[in-house]
């Protein structure tokens, strides 16, 4: 990602082969991305036929009490973990995607503005001051605490001559972020109650959360993935080196600042709804490369449906495997995607660069 | 990929015999200075407790010209903790800096090389579950040696998974963020399916503690560091020409595939050698290095200090846990608490000059 990778493997047979397969590697993720939806919405606890699910979407309601309660399983409990999966797994591989662009760094997670460790300082404090008991009542602290926590490191990271560069953002993150979790573990250790919530909060997870809290989730995911596509040519270009990009017309401030926002929307909103899910933008930003090379305007679609791809496969297989209880999405993605990345790795399929 | 930006600004080279070295004198006097500063707060720590000593008599101690009681209680009670903080620190600190030098990269850390969240998952694992085989290892073997044993255990597994006709530092760091990202899962689900009162004490092991440390713990860190430091200084001359980039090395004659993997395998034993003595104390092998980078003004890592620089974090922080704050908390919770926002301060500074 750094300035040698313009200098990637020409494909055999120049651009349009690039953009075919480009093309087909986006149907492909997209036809999958339904095909996984439609598991997620048949599949749990109570396995449903393809019928039961149609009806459940778009039966009227009758009196008979099995249909009714399908139709009680699918609306309440199924429609809105799958969306959630989608829209936070966008989210988070375009994030992820977006975090090693502005950075240059192949090892910046969605984590590395702050953001996680930010809602979950801001999640364990409010416990422990208001003495709140229900997830839904800290959703939005927990964005407020990642969105201040990223602007305060890029805040910081901008001051003087700095102006967001690669290396001085990824060490305030990661300087915040160190900071941020010592917080986070003195108030769990002195407040059992915080303690109690952060060890769920730390499993992050698409269940349990109504769309009363998924719709204005999406919303900011929405606005970050425009301002994410406004700065795809500029972070080409910024990848290329500053001067560089300067020399060809980038206001590199300008880009940084919306791109930055746009991680900080991205990933602060998905933290909120889910909890922290790390590993999975670093592993999809890593995979998309591999597939569209390093053009950021086909590689961040690509980590975007991706990580939609992964979260959602990780949280159906979560409901199989351990029932009648369930893993978390969150802890799947760990368990499964990372022995899967590391073969990839082993086998050499990414580069430093 | 290059984001340490290293600037090959060329000191006035000295030589000696076979042996070369750049004259650095600010690195040198900062060296000397931190190994000061170490020393005046270990003495300090010492001193500090229910029976306090004043710091001349903590040094007529210490060359063995002291009274009698104060003997007692500086040897016997207060070495061990003040000793294993000491070793601790220069073991983070010099595991940090080579990772960051041979990965290029500051985000590089022993912390993401499997053997702090290896230690971790283990040592809950014993926490959290109780009776049969867990409760059979923790009587026999006692449970730091049990998850020192899962802290090398998992490190040994990163190093050999990454091997590949040698070892690459790009390759090793995300292989280790993959298995660490495992081992992150597994603690975070038997967090979640333990009995709280368990996960309070889990909790306080998996940020580190300096607490009732014995004789034996220590001396089993001390003589692995100091054998561990000999190795490292023995081939670190070798090192030096690599942060030009392989070819350059391979040029100047650095059989580099050897020297890298050596010191890489240093690296991981000293995280374990750290966490024996300390547990998983998180950060500090990430900080330091970039702390004592900018201190001494070096384009890379220096060794030396960055180990000094992790001593007087440790030492430091492990003061001000027991003197200063009003609660007790794990030194691992103040030296990131300490560590992360000292990073950022000296961010900004550069940015402001």
């Amino acid at each position: 990602m750094g300035t040698t990778a313009v200098m990637e493997r020409p494909a055999p047979g120049g651009m349009a082969k690039t953009r075919r397969r480009r093309v087909m590697g986006l149907g492909t993720l997209l036809a999958v991305l339904v095909a996984a939806a439609a598991l997620s919405l048949a599949v749990g606890a109570r396995a449903l036929s393809p019928a039961e699910v149609w009806h459940g979407l778009f039966g009227a309601p009758t009196s008979d009490q099995r249909l009714t309660e399908i139709r009680l399983i699918v609306e309440t409990v199924r429609v809105p973990r799958t969306v959630l999966a989608i829209v936070a797994g966008i989210a988070l591989g375009v994030g992820g995607a977006l975090i090693q662009g502005f950075t240059r760094n192949p090892i910046a997670d969605t984590g590395l503005l702050g953001v996680n460790t930010g809602a979950s300082f801001a999640v364990v404090s409010v416990i422990a001051v208001f003495g709140f008991s229900d997830p839904f009542q800290y959703v939005w602290f927990a964005f407020l605490g990642a969105a201040v926590a990223g602007v305060v490191v890029f805040g910081l990271a901008s001051i003087g001559r700095g102006a967001g560069n690669p290396l001085t953002l990824a060490l305030a993150g990661q300087g915040i972020t160190v900071f941020l979790m010592a917080m986070t573990t003195a108030v769990a250790l002195s407040n059992q109650a915080s303690l109690n919530a952060l060890r769920f909060w730390n499993a992050g997870s698409v269940a349990g959360v109504g769309f009363d809290v998924i719709w204005p989730v999406t919303a900011f995911i929405a606005v970050g993935l425009v301002l994410a596509l406004t700065t795809l040519p500029s972070l080409n270009l910024l990848n290329l080196g500053d001067d560089v990009a300067r020399g060809l017309g980038v206001n590199i401030a300008l880009s940084r600042t919306v791109g930055i926002t746009a991680i900080t929307l991205l990933a602060g909103a998905a933290t909120a709804a889910c909890g922290p899910i790390a590993f999975l933008g670093l592993m999809v930003a890593h995979v998309a490369r591999h597939l569209t090379g390093p053009d950021y305007r086909w590689l961040v679609p690509c980590a975007g449906l991706l990580g939609a791809v992964v979260l959602l496969v990780c949280d159906i297989i979560g409901r199989l495997v351990v029932r009648p209880g369930e893993l978390d999405a969150g802890v799947v993605v760990a368990l499964l995607g990372a022995p899967f990345f590391a073969v990839l790795v082993w086998r050499g399929k990414f580069r430093s660069a | 990929m290059n984001v340490t930006e290293v600037k090959p600004t060329l000191p006035p080279g000295v030589r000696l015999g076979r042996v070369s070295f750049f004259w650095r004198p600010w690195l040198v006097g900062v060296s000397l200075l931190l190994a000061a500063a170490a020393f005046l707060v270990f003495c300090v720590s010492i001193g500090v407790g229910d029976f306090p000593i004043g710091l001349p008599q903590v040094i007529r101690t210490l060359i063995g010209r002291g009274e009698q009681v104060d003997e007692f209680v500086i040897m016997d009670l207060r070495m061990p903790r003040a000793l294993a903080g000491l070793v601790v620190g220069i073991a983070l600190g010099v595991s940090g800096a080579i990772t960051q030098s041979i990965a290029r990269n500051p985000l590089a850390s022993p912390d993401v090389l499997g053997i702090t969240t290896g230690a971790s998952a283990v040592a809950v694992f014993l926490v959290t579950v109780s009776g049969g085989a867990a409760a059979a290892v923790t009587d026999t073997v006692g449970l730091s040696a049990a998850a020192l044993a899962g802290g090398l255990g998992t490190g040994l597994l990163v190093y050999f998974l990454a091997w590949r006709r040698g070892i690459d530092g790009f390759r090793l760091i995300l292989i280790g963020i993959s298995v660490s990202a495992v081992m992150e899962a597994i603690t975070t689900w038997l967090l979640v399916t333990a009995d709280i009162r368990d996960v309070a004490q889990a909790q306080a092991w998996l940020v580190g503690s300096l607490d009732d440390r014995s004789w034996d713990e220590v001396q089993v860190a001390l003589w692995g560091t100091l054998v561990l430091l000999v190795v490292v200084a023995a081939v670190a001359f070798q090192f030096k020409p690599m942060h030009f980039g392989d070819d350059v090395a391979a040029g100047l004659g650095v059989r580099y595939a050897a020297v890298r993997a050596v010191l890489l395998l240093c690296a991981v034993l000293l995280a374990g050698v750290a966490v024996s003595a300390a547990g998983p104390v998180p950060f500090v092998a990430l900080v330091a290095p970039q702390v004592a980078m900018r201190l001494a003004r070096c384009p890379t890592p220096p060794m030396l200090a960055s180990g000094l620089v992790g001593a007087l974090l440790l030492i430091g922080s492990d003061l001000v846990a027991r003197a200063v704050l009003p609660v007790s908390l794990p030194v691992g919770v103040v030296t990131a608490a300490i560590g992360g926002p000292f990073l950022v301060y000296l961010l900004v500074r550069a940015n402001l000059r």
